[in-house]
């Protein structure tokens, strides 16, 4: 059975407070919090993208799972910003941690959940017999317009998973998925910033899959919300994944390691899979633990992991994703559209 | 300014992955690469050979009058980091709200170095963050 052999995750360092978002736009920064449940969100640097950002994430993963990265056999990597329309990421990033030329490799794209899509493919890949270690990124650099809601939540990070049968942290002991055709969130070709259908991204979107793909996984597995010692559901802002936790059954101590979102903002196909990397930081062996993605268009992923013994071996080796989120730096709305690209100099 | 493609990526074993060489011989690691060892001469071994990323500044400076290239990143820190194996390797330092110091310790991540305009290549690079 596949599971996962090591994982890395990374987050920018840069932050911006929804404070100094809301100056901006003249709207009540209070409210904003409220209502998305997010106090600040992360920025990546001039020279970061969500390749850099898979780099880093696939180098940690590999230096955790202390796996020769020769023997991967296949490299993923999900976004929707990935640096080029057409030149793979996943080649840069299986260059930078020295894996190929005998692999496959290639980029995806599903809004928020990609990065679990690739998770099912070198499931799939490794239970097979095709490869003997696959790995799988989300990451992000998502972009929201000056103004709009998205501006607040927009953020960066990623998180690399390597999949595989031997001396795992985890197996995936159940994947399941649940698609339709939804017009909730798109960016066309060549266009900067995504469009979305505003409150028709909650019930008929991320509510409908979230629930779909996760209500089939209890009943594929016949385990119950309190089976799970913690649960991970996509956080496009902070208030979704707490209401659909609630709507399932489950309770907030379950959900509260993996919540990210309300300190770095939504990391798009990184957000999940951060995450369950930090779930994966303080797991214990014999723990369950369920991840139910989401991406907008839509559809969800939904999994459930049983933590094994050899999560303390390699534990000392993960760069804790708490501790990432607490090192930071503010940049004010200025620096922010510099950063970002957003002044055009010519 | 423009980068040739086949000229980038002659380098990117050295530039993502700071590979260089070593003499089996005397032990002697260099970065970037040399043909010919300094103390083996024609008795020389080399072979590839991946530095770890790790490392001290030995020295710096900060860049208010940039190249073209990077004007939209100055001021910018370049250091000369001494590296565990041995070899000075001279790059960028990020910015990550540290003071840049003579003996600070150092690792290499991969970064953006630039980009040819809007339509052309993205160069990736390794850097220098402060830890």
């Amino acid at each position: 059975m596949a599971g996962i052999v090591g994982y890395g995750a990374y987050v920018p360092m840069y932050r911006i407070k929804v404070e100094e978002i809301a100056r901006i736009w003249h709207e009540s920064a209070d409210q904003i919090k409220n209502g998305l449940g997010v106090k600040e969100k992360s920025v990546p640097g001039r020279d970061e993208d969500a390749a850099t950002i898979a780099a880093e994430a696939a180098r940690r993963a590999v230096f955790y799972a202390g796996i020769d990265s020769q023997e991967i056999g296949a490299v993923y990597v999900g976004s929707e910003s990935h640096p080029y329309a057409v030149k793979p990421t996943a080649a840069t990033v299986a260059q930078a941690i020295g894996a190929g030329p005998n692999m496959t490799a290639a980029d995806l794209e599903f809004a928020c959940k990609a990065g679990t899509a690739a998770v099912q493919m070198v499931m799939g890949m490794v239970d097979s017999g095709m490869i003997k270690y696959g790995m799988a990124i989300g990451a992000d650099t998502s972009q929201g317009k000056p103004g709009d809601a998205l501006e607040y939540t927009a953020s960066a990070g990623g998180a690399a998973f390597i999949i595989g049968k031997k001396d795992t942290i985890a197996d995936i002991i159940a994947t399941t998925s649940y698609t339709t055709d939804t017009p909730d969130f798109w960016r066309r070709e060549g266009i900067g910033f995504p469009s979305h259908g505003g409150r028709f991204t909650g019930e008929h979107a991320y509510f409908k899959h979230t629930i779909g793909a996760t209500k089939q996984m209890l009943e594929k597995t016949g385990m119950k919300p309190g089976d799970f010692d913690y649960a991970v559901f996509h956080q496009p802002n902070g208030k979704f994944p707490t209401n659909v936790a609630e709507m399932l059954g489950f309770k907030p101590e379950q959900i509260k390691q993996g919540l990210i979102t309300p300190t770095i903002g939504n990391t798009y196909s990184g957000a999940s899979m951060i995450g369950l990397a930090a779930v994966l930081d303080e797991a214990k062996p014999g723990n369950k633990i369920l991840v139910t993605s989401f991406g907008s268009g839509a559809g969800s992923d939904s999994f459930v992991l049983d933590v094994k013994d050899g999560i303390d071996h390699k534990r000392h080796k993960a760069r804790k994703v708490w501790e990432m989120i607490a090192n930071k730096m503010y940049i004010d709305y200025a620096i922010y559209l510099k950063t970002r690209g957003t002044i055009k100099l010519k | 300014m423009e980068t040739a493609p086949a000229s980038s990526w002659r380098r990117q074993n050295a530039s993502y992955n700071l590979v260089g060489n070593k003499c089996e011989k005397c032990g002697a690691v260099y970065f970037p690469s040399r043909i010919i060892c300094k103390n083996c001469g024609r008795e020389s071994k080399l072979r590839e050979h991946k530095l770890s990323g790790d490392g001290e500044v030995y020295s710096y400076t900060k860049i208010t009058a940039p190249s073209d290239t990077f004007k939209d990143d100055a001021p910018y820190t370049i250091g000369m980091i001494k590296t565990a194996e041995g070899p000075f390797i001279e790059g960028h330092v990020v910015d990550n709200g540290k003071d840049v110091k003579i003996g600070a310790k150092v690792r290499t991540v991969l970064r953006r170095m630039y980009a040819d305009g809007e339509e052309g290549l993205i160069h990736y690079h390794y850097k220098f963050e402060l830890i």
